[in-house]
C-alpha cells in the first residue's frame, strides 16, 4: 500500500493506494479528483511549472509564465531551461503563448501577467 | 477636495473585490494604492493554485488579480496609484483622508465610508530573536519572492529556510527551480505551518528536507551570511543544549508569520482583536468605528485568496448599505472558548440588520479530529456541522442565517465538542 497526499486542492486529503491486479484502489479521497491524482501520481506523475521569463522592458524586467497543462515531473528542469532561454522583446497580453510545445511535451508556456497592462500602468 | 461615497485603502485582492462590490451597489468609489500597480501581493505570487474555490480553476496570482483588475478598469472605478494615506480624521461627512502622491502633493479626500484592505506584513528577523551578527543575506520569504519573481535576482545560492509557512515552502521550490540549493526548511513547531499539498509539491518533489522542532539559533558572517547554527527545541520551543549544528549557507529565508497591517485602523482608535491582530468586526465587517470596514488580510491572515475576495465583497456591499441607510447597531458578542478556537471572525453579530446571512471564519487552537462545531443563541441552533479534522493552518468558513430568537444582550456561542459518532462530515 502506498500513502500519498493529494495536491489537487488545499484540503490535501491523505490517500491510500493499493493495487488489485491491474486496478488501483484508492481510499481517503473526498472527491473524484483525488482518485485520478493518486493513479497519475503512481504511474506518470505530472506538475505544472510556474516561472518567469526575461524581457527587454526596463519597467517590467520579468514576466510571469506557466505551463498551460502539466508536464512530467521528471522534465521540470528541462522545461525550466527552455523558459530561462527566453528574452521577450514584444509586449504580450495575459494568456499568450510564449513557448509552443515546450520540450515536446505537447504543453505550451503561456504568459500569466499582462505585459501590455503592466507597461501602461506606470 | 474630492468627495466619494466609499474609499478603499489598498488595491490587492481584498480592495479590488471591495471596490467592485461597492461600485456595483451604485457607490461613487475610489481605490487608493501605495504601489504603482494594482494586484497587491498577488503580483509576485506567480505559482498556481489560486481561485479553486471561486473560479474552479488553478490560476496563478497575477492571473487571479487580473480578473479583478480588468473589471475595475472596465467599470472605470477611479484608482490613485503611488499614493499613501498619511492621516485619517473623522469629519462631518464621515472621514477626511490626507493623502500624498507625486502628482498632486498633499491632498484631502472626503469619504462617507472607509474600507481597509491594507493586507498584512511579514514578521522579520528582529521579531523572532535570532542571535549573532547581522550580515547581508537574511531575507523574508516575501522579499526573496519579490526579488526573484519581479526583479529577476536570485538572492542566494545556498539557502536555508526558517519557518514552514506557505510562502517559505513556495520559495523553497522557486529558489530550487532557479538553480539555488535549498539545504532545508527548519520549523520550531512540531507540525508544519503550511498546507500539506505545499509540503508535497514544494519539498518532496525536490527532495528538500523538512526539520520539525528545529530552529536557527545563530547567524554567522560579517558582510554576508556564512553559516547558521541550528538546534532542536523542546515543547516550549526552547533550544536543547547539545543539539546544535552549524550549517554553511549564504542565505537565510524567513517564513515566520504574517501580521495584519492596521496602522490606519489604530489611528482611528478602532478596537482590535489580540488573536487576529485585526479589528473587531460584526458580520458586515464593520469595525467598532461606524463607517469603517475591514477585509482581507488586514482583518485576519487568510490562507486562501478566494476568502480574501469574499470578505472584500462583504465589506464593499456592507459599506454601500451603510452609506444608504445608517441603522443603529445592536451588537451581540460571539462567545468562544480560547482553548478550542484560535480565533473567530466576526467577533460580533449585529442583530438589527436586514441582511440575515452571516459568513464566519474560524481556526481551531490545535489539531482536532471528529469535532462538532455548533453556533447557537441560547437553545436556538444557528449552525452545526461535524468536522473529520480541524487544523490551525486551515481556516474554516461557515455560513448561516440569523433566524429564530436571537435576543440582544445574550451572547451567541460557538462551541467545539467531540462528535457523537465517527462518520462522514455532513
Amino acid at each position: 500500500m502506498k500513502n500519498l497526499i493529494c495536491i489537487e486542492c488545499p484540503i490535501g486529503c491523505g490517500l491510500q493506494a493499493e493495487k488489485n491486479g491491474e486496478q488501483w484502489i484508492i481510499k481517503g479521497n473526498r472527491c473524484r479528483k483525488g482518485e485520478q491524482f493518486a493513479i497519475n501520481e503512481l504511474t506518470d506523475p505530472r506538475r505544472s511549472v510556474c516561472s518567469t521569463v526575461k524581457t527587454i522592458f526596463k519597467e517590467v524586467p520579468r514576466l510571469s509564465v506557466r505551463t498551460d497543462g502539466e508536464v512530467p515531473l521528471k522534465s521540470i528542469f528541462e522545461v525550466m531551461e527552455q523558459i530561462n532561454r527566453v528574452i521577450l522583446e514584444r509586449p504580450v497580453h495575459i494568456g499568450e503563448v510564449i513557448i509552443e510545445n515546450v520540450c515536446n511535451t505537447g504543453i505550451n508556456v503561456i504568459a500569466t501577467s499582462d505585459l501590455i497592462y503592466l507597461l501602461e500602468a506606470k | 477636495m474630492s468627495n466619494y461615497d466609499v474609499v478603499v485603502l489598498g488595491g490587492g485582492p481584498a480592495g479590488l473585490a471591495a471596490a467592485l462590490a461597492s461600485h456595483g451597489k451604485g457607490m461613487n468609489t475610489l481605490i487608493i494604492e501605495r504601489e504603482h500597480r494594482l494586484g497587491g501581493i498577488l503580483k509576485q505570487c506567480i505559482h498556481d493554485g489560486f481561485g479553486l474555490v471561486r473560479f474552479k480553476e488553478k490560476l496563478t496570482g497575477p492571473e487571479y488579480a487580473h480578473r479583478f483588475i480588468e473589471q475595475v478598469q472596465a467599470q472605470d472605478i477611479p484608482v490613485l496609484l503611488n499614493t499613501y494615506v498619511v492621516q485619517v480624521d473623522k469629519s462631518e461627512a464621515g472621514f477626511e483622508l490626507t493623502v500624498v502622491n507625486r502628482q498632486n502633493g498633499i491632498e484631502k479626500i472626503e469619504a462617507k465610508a472607509l474600507i481597509m484592505a491594507t493586507g498584512c506584513r511579514e514578521r522579520t528577523a528582529r521579531q523572532v530573536f535570532i542571535n549573532g551578527t547581522r550580515p547581508a543575506g537574511v531575507y523574508t520569504a516575501g522579499t526573496a519572492q519579490h526579488l526573484v519573481n519581479l526583479e529577476g535576482y536570485l538572492p542566494g545560492k545556498k539557502c536555508v529556510i526558517l519557518g514552514s509557512g506557505d510562502i517559505g515552502l513556495i520559495m523553497a521550490r522557486r529558489l530550487t527551480l532557479e538553480g539555488a540549493q535549498v539545504l532545508g526548511v527548519y520549523e520550531a513547531k512540531s507540525t508544519p505551518s503550511g498546507l500539506s499539498r505545499n509540503i508535497v509539491q514544494c519539498l518532496h518533489d525536490f527532495n528538500i528536507p523538512l526539520h520539525l522542532s528545529t530552529t536557527i539559533t545563530r547567524v554567522f558572517g560579517d558582510d554576508r551570511v556564512e553559516a547558521v547554527e541550528i538546534a532542536q527545541v523542546d515543547e516550549n520551543m526552547r533550544p536543547i543544549a547539545g543539539t546544535e549544528q552549524v550549517i554553511e549557507c549564504d542565505t537565510v529565508i524567513l517564513s515566520v508569520g504574517l501580521i495584519p497591517e492596521n496602522e490606519i485602523a489604530e489611528m482611528l482608535g478602532i478596537q482590535m482583536d489580540a488573536a487576529t491582530r485585526g479589528p473587531v468586526v460584526d458580520q458586515h465587517f464593520m469595525t467598532s468605528v461606524p463607517g469603517v470596514f475591514s477585509c482581507g488580510n488586514s482583518l485576519h491572515v487568510n490562507d486562501l485568496v478566494d476568502y480574501v475576495s469574499e470578505s472584500g465583497e462583504i465589506a464593499g456591499a456592507s459599506a454601500a448599505q451603510y452609506v444608504r441607510e445608517t441603522r443603529v447597531r445592536e451588537l451581540v458578542e460571539i462567545k468562544k472558548d480560547n482553548q478550542d478556537f484560535l480565533y473567530v471572525v466576526p467577533q460580533h453579530i449585529n442583530i438589527n440588520t436586514s441582511n440575515q446571512q452571516v459568513i464566519l471564519y474560524f481556526r481551531s487552537r490545535d489539531i482536532r479530529e471528529n469535532m462538532r462545531v455548533t453556533i447557537k443563541s441560547g437553545d436556538n441552533v444557528l449552525f452545526s456541522r461535524k468536522y473529520v479534522i480541524l487544523r490551525p493552518p486551515e481556516m474554516e468558513r461557515v455560513r448561516f442565517q440569523l433566524k429564530g430568537d436571537i435576543p440582544a444582550g445574550r451572547p451567541i456561542e460557538i462551541t467545539m465538542e467531540p462528535a457523537e459518532d465517527k462518520g462522514v462530515a455532513q
